[in-house]
């Protein structure tokens, strides 16, 4: 989350309030600009967000409320839609794409000729939208982060864990579908003797469930990284209280906020590029087929 | 920061289907439906512009072979015309020549003849003149055959005939 500087400057005078009087713990209180919140701080003031009523189900209590991250991520879905949306009205009329319908085509053709076909083959096109979606959407609430008053969904594990079920649903699936329901528990044994089955099942299953692990904190850890990284250096503004310092976090936040855009793009990258690769792993390319189950 | 909060799970999952299914099917497909026919378009433009390179080409090297077949059928209709040109100056020449030296000959023929007739009638004039001249002298007429021929004689010895 990148705070405007009108807003850092309360928020942080709040935080060296809490620094000098309270515990002194000024980390903790800066992690409070990154957490989900139940309000809103717009540019027009902080709006409360409803709390919606939860459900349990199988001893999983839902909380449904709506928190600043959800509002996020919707923003996010929204926009992408509206951009999305428009660019192919636009790109379907004319012969040849100018501007920003170029650059989205750029993208997705990168998309599809560089993550989608090395990894899964032709075969892979009809999951196509789903990691093109996978991608923009990642992008677009990453870039959220970077914007005043914005903020990063996917800097929230819940929703980077959300995108990892999905990816996880999607890998086991094209991978049934490619090898069908026998193969694919046979890709379970690895392919060794009988007898190490007890060792190798269990650990074929976790290794299952690692990968959408691994793409979930992988994400989460790279978008909250570098938002706790700006805050702290603006945060030392306010602990050395001095203009003549201020110069120095200031140009470092410049700094970080272009590695940031860099990251946000990178990490939809390789958020896209890793699923792909996990579904291509699943999915028998002509070649591999004949090797059998060991891998 | 890792607290577990399935309820945003949920609004994630549900989001990104939401999502997944409105892009899916009005902006991914006509997208890739654009760049898919865009690509295919290009693909064919190329093969029909080589198809084109390779036609020209080749009407090209025809060209130059109808060229280079003129070219060889003027020289060939050049040298027969000057061969041709050449025998008829000849002949014509020749001909010329030929008239020239039968007008020639003629001419001279007729000198000849004119020069001859005019000699016999000088001839006769001089007898005559003689034969008047010595008739006048001797004051007798010496018209006879035997005479005649004397003075014949002697206008011969003159003249050196």
């Amino acid at each position: 989350m990148y705070v405007p500087v009108t807003a850092t400057t309360e928020a942080a005078a709040d935080t060296l309030h809490h620094a000098e009087h309270g515990g002194g713990n000024l980390f903790a209180s800066l992690l409070h600009h990154v957490q989900d919140a139940h309000e809103w701080e717009t540019p027009f003031g902080t709006i409360e967000l409803p709390h919606l009523p939860s459900f349990t189900v199988a001893g999983i209590t839902f909380d449904m409320s709506i928190t600043k991250h959800v509002v996020f991520l919707w923003i996010a879905a929204v926009v992408l839609c509206l951009i999305a949306i428009s660019i192919a009205r636009r790109n379907t009329r004319r012969d040849v794409p100018r501007g920003f319908g170029n650059m989205l085509e750029a993208m997705i053709l990168f998309v599809r000729d560089e993550i989608v076909i090395p990894n899964m083959g032709k075969n892979g096109l009809k999951y196509l939208p789903y990691l093109l979606t996978t991608f923009f959407f990642i992008l677009v609430m990453n870039l959220f982060g970077l914007i005043p008053y914005g903020a990063s969904a996917t800097g929230n594990v819940n929703v980077t864990a959300g995108l990892a079920i999905i990816a996880f649903v999607m890998i086991q699936a094209s991978s049934i579908r490619a090898q069908g329901l026998g193969h694919y528990l046979a890709h379970l044994t690895g392919g060794v003797h009988w007898a190490l089955w007890p060792i190798m099942i269990p650990i074929e299953i976790l290794g299952l469930f690692t990968k959408p692990f691994a793409l979930c904190i992988r994400l989460f850890a790279n978008m909250t990284g570098g938002h706790i990284v700006l805050v702290s250096l603006i945060g030392l503004i306010f602990i050395f209280k001095s203009y003549i310092i201020a110069a120095a976090p200031v140009g470092f936040v410049v700094a970080i906020n272009f590695l940031e855009l860099f990251v946000a793009v990178l990490q939809a990258y390789i958020f896209t590029m890793l699923t792909s690769l996990f579904m291509g792993l699943g999915m028998p390319v002509e070649a591999h087929a004949a090797e059998g189950h060991g891998h | 920061m890792l607290q577990i909060n399935p309820g945003l799970i949920l609004w994630t999952i549900i989001t990104f289907v939401i999502v997944l299914m409105i892009l899916r099917w009005t902006a991914w497909k006509p997208l890739l439906g654009a760049l898919t026919a865009r690509e295919e378009k290009i693909r064919a433009s190329i093969e029909q512009a080589e198809q084109a390179r390779q036609q020209a080409q080749a009407l090209l090297e025809e060209h130059r072979r109808q060229m280079a077949a003129a070219e060889d059928q003027v020289q060939r209709i050049l040298s027969e015309g000057r061969a041709l040109a050449d025998r008829h100056r000849a002949e014509i020449a020749e001909k010329a020549e030929n008239s020239a030296r039968h007008i020639i000959a003629q001419a001279k023929e007729e000198i000849q003849r004119e020069k001859d007739a005019a000699l016999v009638q000088l001839r006769s004039e001089v007898a005559d003149l003689a034969i008047g001249a010595a008739g006048k002298i001797l004051d007798k007429n010496l018209d006879t055959p035997a005479q005649r021929s004397l003075a014949d004689a002697a206008i011969r010895e003159i003249t050196g005939g």
